[in-house]
């Protein structure tokens, strides 16, 4: 057990500071949240000047233009862009996150030369069109339908809580091939183009207010068969590999964000005199112990990772639980510090109260998790 | 950085969770409750042969040189068999106190923070743990002072003791009157001793914590009703996937704290092994069911070693405010214009 970060991993995480001390400061001023071409302008110049600087793609592998750095790069990479309070990740989440690495894994040499430059130089938006009205958790039930035609796919159904839908230019789409297959059997990965004729997006109005996702109606939509990544009907086993991406470092620098924030909140708290009340002062205190312990899970999941040769492992799931409920308990305390003020959605934290309400539901919810430590990692039989 | 367990540290474990298989399996276990007595002066030696007390003292002073991480992995091994006696002490006394390090010596340990006045039936004194057969008895008080008790100024203490009918059958219990500046100053570092005892007491949680998870499962594949393993019913499997979370959140918890031994570190890995031990063995309970309300399962001793636990050597109230302690003293440094969208 080694905690103590080598010689070349602190050159690294010394040159990145510098780096990052030398452009933070020439960036442009942040978009309003409900400003969507403003912000994906400003997320993709982020990602530019990332990849003009040689940090994109870090974790990818060298042969999809990655850097083909060590778990633990990246994550000082994660950890030291948010200390820096660098732009996060934003609307190239998808793209960088999980439609890339998916591609870089599963796709051809041609679909990793079209589809992974643009993605690592922020030049393309990807989003990402799994979920269905009627298949979330049971994301297998999915509807939509791919028909051959030719040389296409001719797509039709619809789409929901599609994440920066409005700015995409990709999205990674699950489709059923074969009707007639087990449900788990039938589906397809595609790579859609968001100006196809046939695609409309609705934004949806979330409980905090903003537009974050949307709705999308896909109208016998053309994609054509090279878009198609993996065989025919076997995305389900596709899917499996983007949302072990999805799962794995994904909340890295998050963590980092919420000590900080829970820093800043005891300060805040000392300040106004709710530091006196010993309930409030002991709750903040086990949410430290419990963002030090996620910050050292995390450490001990990549650590695991680099020993594995990069896979992510089971830990995502128990990383995902305890951070989900860990985070909205640190905006529930935010509300106590702040009082009256709790009630003020211009005040600090209070959207962000709002907003950490979707951690135990998106990207699977606590319950599906749940499901998948038991039977993946304890062993316990299937349920029906 | 490579924070996962060394292959050394992978062998001492095994090896350990052998050694204890052999020295002081679940027979043994069974029949030190039922003799109502400590764990015995021949496991103590045998302990001590396999140098579980003299683990980190340096090789020139016949200890074994090794460090706090690799004692978490013993003090872990140790929670999981629900092995008795006071481990924490005498392994902290070895090399102070005569006998210690071999396991000849049993050493006690007093938590002085604060002991209320007198001894009657109704309260006052403090707690302390497996007292009458301790060679020694190892203070450590809030301040910078460290003391032994030996001979008869521990044998005065001990014949002024109430024993305590004790919660936890495997504990014996006494209430003692304050220690303070009775016995041998031991030149020692307070804070640094103090700071070892909570961080071995988590690694003993941790273990208690991860066997009782194990007991869980086990039982959750084995056990049918409405014809399937309970374990394929949902209900069943959330309470041991959040076992599994307790657990896996402790154990970086308190690994991290052995290595760093940082006091905040450790308050942290007090907590949430003491959430883990107790929260882990009240859904292992759980999931026994009418079994796990009997004598003969082993749940009950887990949860009421876990609760002796917790409440020495740092309580959640004490390990909190260190935490708290810890958070909004300095400026957070500033946000560059550009935050997070
Ligand atoms: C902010 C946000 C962003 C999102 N972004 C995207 C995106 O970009 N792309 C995309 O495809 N999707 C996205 N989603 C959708 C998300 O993946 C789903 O909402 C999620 O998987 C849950 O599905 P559901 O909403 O249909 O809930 P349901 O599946 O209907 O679940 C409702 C409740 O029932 C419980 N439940 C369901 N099944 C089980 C079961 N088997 N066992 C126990 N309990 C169960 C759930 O835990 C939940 O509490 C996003 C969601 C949010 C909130």
């Amino acid at each position: 057990m080694d905690l103590a970060y080598t010689e070349e991993e602190e050159e690294f995480r010394a040159r990145l500071r510098e780096w990052l001390a030398s452009v933070l400061p020439g960036l442009p001023a942040k978009p309003s949240p409900d400003d969507w071409p403003a912000r994906r302008a400003y997320d993709t110049h982020w990602q530019r000047t990332l990849y003009d600087a040689g940090y994109a793609g870090l974790h990818w592998p060298p042969d999809a233009g990655g850097r083909g750095a060590t778990p633990t790069q990246h994550l000082i990479f994660l950890e030291e862009t948010e200390r820096a309070g660098a732009p996060y990740v934003g609307a190239n989440f998808v793209g960088l996150l999980h439609a890339g690495p998916t591609i870089a894994a599963e796709g051809t040499a041609a679909q990793r030369a079209r589809w992974l430059p643009p993605v690592l130089r922020g030049d393309e938006i990807w989003c990402q069109g799994f979920s269905e009205p009627d298949a979330g958790s049971d994301l297998a039930a999915l509807r939509t339908r791919a028909v051959r035609d030719g040389d296409d796919y001719v797509v039709s159904g619809s789409k929901i809580w599609t994440s920066h839908a409005e700015v995409a230019d990709w999205c990674e789409l699950l489709v059923r091939t074969d009707p007639a297959a087990p449900k788990h059997r039938g589906i397809s990965w595609l790579a859609m183009p968001m100006d196809a004729p046939g695609v409309t997006v609705r934004p949806l109005r979330t409980l905090a207010g903003s537009t974050e996702f949307a709705e999308m109606f896909l109208d016998e939509v053309r994609v054509p068969l090279s878009h198609r990544v993996g065989a025919e009907n076997d995305g389900w086993r596709v899917t499996m590999v983007t949302l072990s991406f999805e799962r794995g470092t994904a909340f890295v620098g998050e963590v980092v964000a919420c000590r900080r924030t829970l820093d800043e909140l005891a300060a805040a708290a000392r300040a106004n005199g709710r530091w006196d009340d010993p309930v409030l002062r002991r709750r903040l205190g086990g949410l430290n112990a419990e963002f030090r312990a996620l910050w050292r899970l995390t450490q001990w999941n990549v650590s695991e990772a680099q020993r594995s040769g990069g896979v992510p492992g089971t830990g995502g799931s128990v990383f995902k639980l305890r951070y989900s409920r860990a985070r909205q308990e640190l905006y529930g305390a935010a509300a106590e510090v702040l009082g009256a003020d709790g009630l003020d959605l211009d005040r600090e934290w209070v959207l962000d109260r709002l907003s950490s309400l979707s951690y135990t539901i998106a990207a699977g919810t606590s319950e599906i998790q749940r499901n998948i430590v038991a039977e993946r990692i304890l062993g316990l039989p299937k349920g029906r | 950085m490579d924070f996962q367990l060394s292959e050394d540290q992978r062998a001492l474990r095994s090896g350990v969770r052998e050694l204890l298989a052999g020295r002081f399996g679940r027979d043994r276990m069974r029949a030190v409750l039922d003799r109502g007595e400590g764990a015995g002066r021949e496991l103590w030696g045998e302990l001590g042969a396999a140098g579980f007390f003299a683990l980190r003292l340096p090789e020139d002073e016949g200890g074994v040189g090794l460090g706090l991480p690799e004692a978490v992995l013993l003090f872990e091994e140790a929670g999981r068999v629900l092995l008795p006696g006071p481990l924490v002490g005498t392994h902290l006394a070895a090399g102070a106190v005569k006998g210690a390090a071999e396991g000849r010596a049993a050493v006690a340990v007093a938590y002085d923070d604060g002991f209320r006045e007198g001894v009657g039936r109704d309260g006052g004194g403090g707690r302390v743990a497996d007292l009458a057969d301790a060679d020694a008895l190892l203070v450590l008080g809030r301040g910078e002072d460290v003391r032994v008790l030996t001979g008869e100024p521990l044998r005065a203490l001990v014949r002024a003791a109430r024993p305590v009918r004790s919660l936890d059958p495997l504990t014996p219990l006494h209430r003692v009157a304050s220690p303070a500046g009775r016995g041998d100053p031991l030149p020692a570092d307070a804070v640094r001793l103090r700071g070892e005892a909570a961080v071995l007491t988590a690694a003993e949680q941790l273990g208690s914590a991860a066997r009782t998870l194990e007991m869980a499962v086990q039982h959750a594949r084995e056990r049918e009703q409405f014809g399937a393993p309970i374990g394929s019913f949902q209900a069943v499997k959330h309470l041991c996937a959040q076992m599994l979370t307790r657990v896996e959140t402790a154990r970086v918890a308190v690994y991290a704290a052995a290595v760093t031994a940082d006091a905040v570190e450790i308050a942290g890995a007090k907590l949430l092994a003491d959430e883990a031990a107790v929260g882990n063995a009240r859904d292992c309970l759980q999931v026994h069911g009418g079994m796990g309300f009997t004598w003969e399962a082993d749940v009950h001793l887990h949860l009421k070693r876990a609760w002796v636990r917790a409440a020495r050597s740092l309580t959640a109230a004490e390990a909190e405010e260190i935490l708290a302690g810890d958070l909004g003293r300095a400026e957070p440094p500033g946000r560059a214009p550009g935050a997070r969208v």
